[in-house]
């Protein structure tokens, strides 16, 4: 299980590091899902994996047979929350640009034009 | 009573922000006297708290009363005081000159926006936890995307995408920095941290480094640092004047992260050896060499500024890099003048910007403006603070920063030279914008579109102007309170004792409480080491 959560965490990291560096808003933005997925399975999987564990002590106390670790998952409840979030914002923003501007391209079309 | 004196930095602005959206939303008047109060009132906590930092040993708040490395806790030191009293002073001044210019009329929401950018910036100044100061940095952030777009227009949506991908990605990198420190330590509290860190082995320490380079990356990219300056010229630029001026103190966030964690968590010469000086100090000299170059190439009086701040991050993380308490001392001097300086010369900027009509900011030659001669000595003085030329604070600030650098001799060409580059750069345009315009023919241009009270604009660009002064005429007590401040950095015991006060001895007597509760006998309670699982 280990290889396949490292794996899928190093494809989607791969993937998304290739799309945000496009040229046009559409792939950047999936690129940053893509990143942020990537980064949520990463801090699952920082609590070390366990099947079938809970994320309590039970009734035996410290002799529990094993738990799985807790606090990445509140960790990831966390940033899940605020990447949707700003996926969001960064989908109006764009939109915003695109609408003004008529074209997503992500860049600046001049660099530095004298007086703007 | 003064406990909770210090979570109010965070909650008075987390409830006037929404109060200002939903309740005063189409009456700009009440906006403004609430907003102006807001600041006002953040202003008087910080200088208390500060007054309470400056006698009293680190506090420590804990939210919910959680114990320390489970919980969450907010510390207030003497660089936590100062950072929230820089905040508070540059907010007040900002929404100030907003009012004044009539920048809050141009675009919904700006007040409130302003409000949780004050909340994410107290809140990341204050907090003990490093995950948490990820949440704050994601709250300061997402203020600035909606303050960084008011107004709208085309350049400024553009500017505004890069400059969010850009922190997203910043983000993004934090998370797995934070993920690997988890992994490695089981802990995300920084003062939890700075103790498991030093426990570690010296020589099995490639997660953790991994981690430390990550986490200095992320604080990079804040701070703008080369090689992750690119977001900022054009994001300062095409900013609103006032925002650009509060973004002033965004980059200090960094810095600040940078100083609080390679200060306390990986000290140097402890498990991580030196790494982080060995990463800073190349970055902060090219950082210095690229921002002063920019401003002598700049062809816009706006990216004249911004390159500048470049400039003054990279002089100042010069200082920080050195991890000595003389070096931090004098780079926490420069850091508050040339946040205030940085500031005063983006809002002088957009006073010129809004009188110069079609002109804009291109550093050429255009008719004389109204109030030309008060626009000229405004932005000469800024200028001169920025460069660091005597009488002001940037001088002062320089001299600190090469004196604590005695014997680093390539270090101090380097700054001496970038200061002549910077002072040339400034020279020509500030010669070239405000002096050409007496030989230049032309009808003057309109004044500014819609300004309620220009007076207010002047004097909010001036009063950042006089804190300057005034932090050159009391440099003295400045640079002692600076200098305590910088010891109390380099000796983290204080600070880490106060947050985890006794956690282990009561964790092991609750522990110990619980065996007993259970009925296990003493033969069982020596099996206690937490599962395999968990760590």
């Amino acid at each position: 299980m280990e290889a396949l959560v490292a794996s899928a965490v190093g494809v989607m990291t791969a993937a998304g590091i290739y799309l945000i560096l496009r040229l046009r808003t559409f792939p950047v933005v999936l690129g940053m899902s893509m990143l942020s997925y990537a980064v949520n399975i990463f801090l699952f999987a920082t609590g070390r994996l366990a099947v079938n564990l809970p994320p309590i002590l039970d009734h035996a106390g410290a002799a529990t047979a094993g738990y799985t670790d807790p606090i990445p998952q509140a960790l990831v409840l966390t940033a899940i929350v605020i990447s949707f979030g700003m996926t969001a914002v960064v989908v109006m923003l764009a939109l915003g640009a695109f609408i003004e501007a008529g074209d997503d391209l992500i860049d600046l079309d001049e660099t530095e034009e004298a007086g703007q | 009573m003064m406990s909770h004196l210090m979570i109010a930095p965070v909650v008075i602005p987390a409830f006037l922000a929404p109060l200002i959206v939903l309740w005063m939303r189409f009456d700009l008047r009440t906006q403004r006297v609430f907003s102006v109060a807001g600041m006002v009132v953040l202003v008087g906590l910080a200088l208390a708290l500060a007054s309470s930092a400056s006698v009293n040993p680190p506090e420590v708040y804990k939210l919910g009363n959680w114990e320390a490395p489970f919980g969450i806790v907010l510390v207030l030191d003497r660089l936590s005081a100062l950072m929230l009293v820089l905040t508070a002073v540059l907010g007040l001044v900002v929404v100030l000159y907003a009012i004044g210019s009539g920048w809050d009329k141009r675009g919904w929401h700006f007040h409130s926006l302003m409000q949780f950018q004050m909340m994410g910036l107290n809140g990341a100044f204050l907090t003990g936890d490093a995950f948490n100061l990820f949440v704050f940095f994601e709250v300061l952030l997402i203020a600035s995307y909606g303050l960084m777009i008011h107004s709208g227009g085309q350049k400024r949506l553009k500017a505004g995408v890069q400059y969010v991908v850009y922190n997203l990605a910043g983000s993004t990198l934090f998370l797995f920095a934070l993920g690997t420190i988890y992994s490695v330590t089981g802990t995300v509290s920084m003062a939890d941290l700075a103790q498991k860190v030093a426990m570690m082995p010296a020589d099995d320490t490639a997660l953790l480094r991994v981690a430390a380079v990550l986490l200095m990356l992320v604080f990079a990219v804040k701070a703008a640092l080369v090689p992750f300056q690119f977001w900022l010229p054009a994001t300062y630029t095409n900013a609103p004047g006032p925002v650009a001026a509060l973004f002033a103190i965004m980059t200090k966030v960094g810095v600040y992260a940078i100083i609080r964690i390679y200060t306390m968590v990986f000290p140097i010469g402890g498990t991580t050896g030196t790494l982080a000086q060995d990463v800073l100090m190349p970055a902060a000299l090219v950082s210095l060499v690229i921002g002063m170059v920019g401003v002598l190439g700049a062809r816009d009086l706006g990216r004249t500024v911004a390159y500048a701040v470049i400039g003054s991050v990279g002089t100042m993380m010069l200082a920080f890099s050195q991890f000595t308490q003389a070096a931090t001392g004098a780079g926490l001097y420069y850091m508050v003048h040339s946040t205030l300086a940085a500031a005063a010369l983006f809002l002088i900027v957009d006073l010129v910007k809004e009188r110069r009509g079609a002109a804009g900011l291109a550093i050429t030659p255009a008719p004389k403006t109204l109030t030309h001669g008060l626009l000229a000595a405004l932005f000469f003085v800024g200028a001169i603070a920025m460069a660091g030329m005597p009488p002001l604070s940037g001088f002062l600030g320089k001299l600190m920063i090469l004196d604590a650098l005695r014997g680093e001799w390539t270090i101090w060409a380097v700054i001496l030279v970038t200061s002549l580059i910077a002072i040339v750069g400034f020279g020509r345009a500030g010669s070239t914008v405000f002096w050409k315009a007496y030989a230049t023919e032309g009808d003057p241009p309109e004044g500014p579109r819609d300004a309620s009270a220009p007076g207010l604009a002047f004097v909010a660009a001036g009063a950042l102007i006089a804190g300057l002064v005034a932090l050159t005429v009391f440099a003295g007590p400045a640079t002692g309170w600076l200098r305590v401040t910088a010891d109390q950095l380099h000796h983290p015991q204080a600070y880490i004792g106060a947050v985890m006060d006794g956690a282990y001895e009561r964790a092991a007597e609750a522990q110990a409480e619980g065996a007993a509760l259970m009925g296990h006998g003493e033969t069982e309670a020596t099996g206690h080491e937490a599962p395999a699982a968990a760590h």
